[in-house]
């Protein structure tokens, strides 16, 4: 029999709505979490996932209450103790790694303070014993340096770094269980699978169990033991690790891995339809029923209790899930095929831009003088064909985002070209530019919560570029408005509603549909997706594909996330530090990363698969500006040539393929070096 | 950090600047001025003349103004139109009473306003919040003409505790001034303290809602502890610049309660001089009262870059 760290009985959690109803968050949640073992709480946003996490330590958000249940921790229920009872327990028994450490770590005060906190708390240990603890803890994480780490406040740090003390001061109690709330969550590619290794090595080390609360599907089949999959506050299934992901037995589970686009797969995934529902509107039936493929008119009036199958030895909260049984991949290799229209003519085409953030001196600007010598972005040469579509990926400060602002016009290059449409040259001042150019090039933000004015109706927000640029009135606006809204699927009755009325998945189609109503022949796509739940993202993507098709229209598309990037690129550029390494076909990119980096960013890829390892072959360093002379990744590069790294600019070379790089390596050489490993 | 002071100074001094061309200006374009009024009805002719070439208002506005500014920065205010006196001699036990109330008020102000903004952040939304919160928006919204007169009502004419107006000479000393200014500083004191305990307290609860307060309950730290390592001090590093703010809105404050109380500081100097069109007294006070709204705001923002080490590795870097 294996031993049980906490066990969660029938909990319920939830809030009094103003009507004064009694609206919950948690439904009868029932689940044991055993020593040693790693769980993985998967869902999307609004899931009940980090308020389940939290109740494990006693901890309730302000306004929300325990309906009813408990969570057993050493046979005491620890909803029910007092305030000293829990401060004994948590940081000591089970403590919480945050979900993002920079925000998490009180500011006023040093690392070193923060752990030796931890460890007064909760050890008895001497100040000189705490000492060398704090070392040994900070060391354990891999932090370089540990005393100079201490002596730090947490904004001198660096997000992975953040993290990592976060871990290290979660341990300082050597805790029964470890909870984890989205810790790689906002964490770059490379530092994410960092991180990730090792938390995987800290569970072995210490025998902690671990109960680890993602959206990311990827980064719970790389730590967790098992898996329980939540949606609208219900447990829906929950079973070991390559079950769930391999032989997922609920119709949610299934659409949901479905719909994550992925390394190993062409083509765009499938989306889900519809939308997790708001708590409290189910009253009866399955919560997932709206939406379930599988859906039979039983699911509507009945709801689904958790039923053990034990042959899989899982948990599922489905009518129907034999039905999924078998249904193992065949239908996600039928993942839609994009179609492209290429055509060999230049629209865009950006030739040796540099942009620099860095201010210019009083006195340089009074003399007009320029430091240029080390831009954050530079020499940036790119050629975009009209109805391709570009993607530019990188880790955060690659200069890709830049990039795409100085082609709008909102930053102003200061080197280089931009020629729009073969010989029209767009200034770098968005003021000196023709509307024509304008509208010709339009934008949509990451964040559609920020970039949705939320004082203006749907039919405001979609009519601002109707009226600017085609001066459209009356009847004919409003036609037209409903039209696109149509275009991205929205009814006519969106026309009067505000951003905070819609979803997440609503607010970007609505920012989709202002830039096509100016009917652009280049969009600008800035981490699009990226707020998004996984389900919506697949939406969304599919919504730009169909789009594009329609109209022809030019994706620039910056992402962080390479999958997606596979997903809906035609060709893809890498930058590192504000510099190109790759430029290439998406499908040769993918298949042959020639450039040393882009082969570490494909290996930090985490793939909703238990048994696709991430390749860790970079340290996960963080440059906070390019280095003056040679190549732009010799920081960090695995296959660093030498001296010449570090002086001269690496030569492009093109291999067959067309994928072009920039490496003093022969580019063959690096195939064959990739291939031995 | 060296460099940030003088800049910061320097940009105090084109402040003050433009604070003693405006007042000029502004004295000069008024109609009416102060041989006008100190004559009265004989103003014209020959005796008009006369008194213009006594007090020198017959030379060209500007080159009064340049040798005027020239004996500011000597330290020399020059001399008063009405009363023909030597301003820095006029000024100086003014300015000492006006200290005397300010700091009084800020003495007890701000330690009450720390300690109700705190109290009804911690409390949020229970009894104690409820009765500290009613009343401060309600000292708050009174002006204090109104509050300080109700004052005078209440303690000195029905209650017959303390005097109702000050009864002290311009020169008197500190210790005998004390007991004559309690009344003045609790009207002052009162509008003061709401004020800032309101601001302390948001910023109380804004901190108390961070992510890294709810991570130091996770972390199993004990209420109170968190509260003075967590809380209060990333909480009342804003309110160093709201208590700035307060101080230098208080030197109006003063002004308006000065004259209520009848007491014999800078504020009622300013309503008297203006009145007289005593344009160097008013220029001189003009520029008193903003060179201490700059030097406190100055301080305020040198405490939170020493206080914050966030901007304070900031700056080093640069």
């Amino acid at each position: 029999m294996q031993q049980v760290v906490q066990e969660i009985k029938n909990l319920s959690i939830g809030f009094t709505s103003k009507k004064g109803e009694q609206i919950s968050i948690l439904k009868n949640i029932s689940t044991t979490i055993n020593k040693g073992e790693t769980v993985g709480i998967v869902g999307e946003s609004g899931s009940g996932k980090s308020t389940l996490a939290l109740a494990m330590m006693g901890y309730v958000k302000h306004g929300l209450f325990t309906i009813s249940g408990e969570c057993i921790y050493q046979s005491n229920d620890i909803l029910k103790m007092k305030n000293r009872e829990l401060e004994n327990i948590r940081g000591r028994k089970i403590a919480m790694i945050p979900q993002n450490a920079g925000q998490s770590l009180t500011p006023n005060l040093k690392i070193g303070y923060q752990i030796d906190e931890a460890l007064r708390l909760h050890t008895n240990f001497q100040k000189e014993d705490r000492d060398v603890k704090i070392s040994e803890l900070l060391n354990k994480v891999r932090l370089p340096s540990p005393e100079i780490i201490a002596k730090r406040y947490p904004h001198e740090l660096s997000g992975g770094q953040q993290q990592r003390v976060a871990v290290a001061m979660a341990l300082a109690g050597s805790p029964d269980l470890l909870l984890l709330d989205e810790p790689t969550t906002g964490l770059d590619v490379t530092t994410q699978a960092h991180v990730l290794e090792l938390l995987n090595f800290i569970a072995k080390d210490t025998g902690t169990s671990m109960v680890y609360v993602s959206h990311d599907l990827g980064a719970i089949a790389q730590v967790s033991d098992r898996v329980i999959v939540m949606y609208s506050g219900e447990i829906v299934l929950d079973g070991p690790v390559r079950t769930i992901l391999k032989n997922p037995i609920h119709p949610y589970t299934y659409g949901l891995l479905k719909s994550i686009p992925k390394l190993t797969l062409s083509g765009l995934p499938n989306s889900m339809s519809g939308s997790q529902p708001q708590p409290g509107t189910i009253k009866e039936g399955c919560s997932f029923y709206d939406r379930c493929e599988f859906a039979e008119d039983k699911c509507k009036i009945n709801t689904p209790e958790l039923e053990f199958v034990s042959e899989l030895n899982t948990s599922v909260r489905c009518f129907n899930h034999k039905k999924l049984h078998k249904k193992k991949d065949e239908d996600t290799k039928s993942s839609k095929k994009v179609l492209r229209k290429l055509t060999k003519n230049e629209i865009l085409d950006i030739s040796s831009v540099s942009i620099s953030y860095a201010k210019q001196k009083f006195i340089e600007q009074l003399l007009n003088k320029i430091d240029d010598t080390n831009p954050t972005v530079k020499d940036i040469n790119i050629k975009i064909d009209k109805g391709e579509t570009l993607a530019l990926v990188g880790e955060s400060g690659s200069g890709k985002s830049t990039i795409l602002k100085s082609i709008a016009g909102l930053i102003k290059a200061k080197n280089g070209i931009i020629k729009f449409d073969k010989n029209k040259i767009l200034s770098n001042d968005l003021k000196k530019r023709d509307a024509n150019y304008l509208r010709a090039i339009q934008l949509i933000f990451q964040n559609p919560d920020e970039s949705l004015n939320p004082n203006h109706t749907v039919e405001e927000i979609v009519s601002q570029p109707l009226k600017l640029y085609f001066g459209l009135s009356g009847n004919e606006l409003k036609q037209k408005i409903i039209e696109v809204l149509k275009k991205v699927r929205l009814g006519e009755f969106y026309l009067t509603r505000y951003p905070r009325q819609l979803s997440g998945g609503e607010k970007q189609r609505v920012a989709v549909a202002r830039a096509f109503a100016a009917k652009p022949d280049i969009i600008l796509c800035d981490e699009v997706t990226s707020a998004l739940d996984v389900s919506v993202q697949a939406a969304v993507l599919n919504l730009l594909q169909e789009l594009k098709v329609d109209f022809g229209t030019t994706y620039i598309f910056v992402s962080h996330d390479l999958a997606v990037v596979k997903a809906i690129s035609d060709r893809v550029a890498v930058l590192y530090q504000g510099r190109l390494c790759e430029i290439g076909p998406s499908e040769s990119v993918y298949k042959f990363p020639s450039h040393p980096y882009t082969e570490v960013l494909l290996g930090a890829v985490l793939e909703p698969d238990p048994d696709i390892k991430p390749k860790l072959v970079a340290e996960d360093i963080v440059e906070e500006k390019p280095p003056e002379k040679g190549c732009s990744f010799q920081g960090r590069c695995p296959r660093l040539l030498g001296q010449i790294c570090k002086t001269d600019v690496p030569p492009w070379q093109i291999d067959e393929n067309g994928n072009a790089i920039r490496c003093h390596i022969k580019i063959n050489d690096l195939k064959n070096q990739q291939t031995s490993n | 950090m060296l460099i940030l002071v003088l800049k910061r100074i320097l940009l105090g001094l084109i402040t003050l600047f433009i604070v003693s061309l405006i007042t000029f200006v502004g004295v000069e374009v008024l109609p009416g001025d102060a041989c006008t009024t100190y004559l009265e009805r004989e103003a014209y002719g020959a005796a008009l003349e006369a008194c213009y070439k006594r007090l020198g208002l017959d030379i060209p506005a500007y080159e009064r103004y340049v040798s005027w500014a020239i004996g500011v920065i000597q330290g020399d205010f020059g001399y008063s139109l009405s009363g023909e006196m030597k301003i820095n001699d006029v000024l100086g036990p003014r300015v000492k009473n006006s200290l005397v109330l300010a700091s009084a008020s800020i003495l007890i102000g701000i330690p009450i306003a720390l300690l109700l903004g705190i109290i009804t952040a911690l409390w949020r939304d229970k009894m104690p919040d409820i009765i500290i919160s009613t009343f401060t928006i309600f000292s708050m919204t009174i002006p204090e003409f109104i509050s300080a007169t109700l004052l005078i009502l209440i303690v000195a004419i029905w209650l017959e505790w303390l005097p109702g107006i000050v009864i002290v000479p311009t020169g008197a000393s500190v210790s005998e001034l004390l007991p004559n200014i309690i009344l003045p500083v609790i009207a002052i004191s009162m509008i003061m303290t709401a004020h800032m305990a309101r601001m302390v307290r948001s910023s109380v609860i804004q901190v108390m809602a961070s992510d890294y307060v709810q991570m130091a309950i996770l972390k199993g730290v004990p209420y109170w502890k968190m509260v003075f390592k967590h809380v209060l001090p990333n909480a009342l590093l804003p309110a160093i610049n709201v208590v700035a703010l307060t101080i230098a809105w208080l030197l109006g404050g003063v002004v308006v309660t000065e004259v209520v109380f009848n007491y014999p500081g800078l504020g009622r100097l300013v309503i008297e001089s203006i009145s007289n069109r005593d344009l160097p007294v008013v220029q001189a006070l003009a520029i008193i009262l903003a060179s201490i709204y700059v030097i406190i705001n100055l301080i305020a923002d040198l405490l939170t870059l020493m206080l914050n080490p966030r901007l304070k590795s900031l700056q080093i870097k640069k």
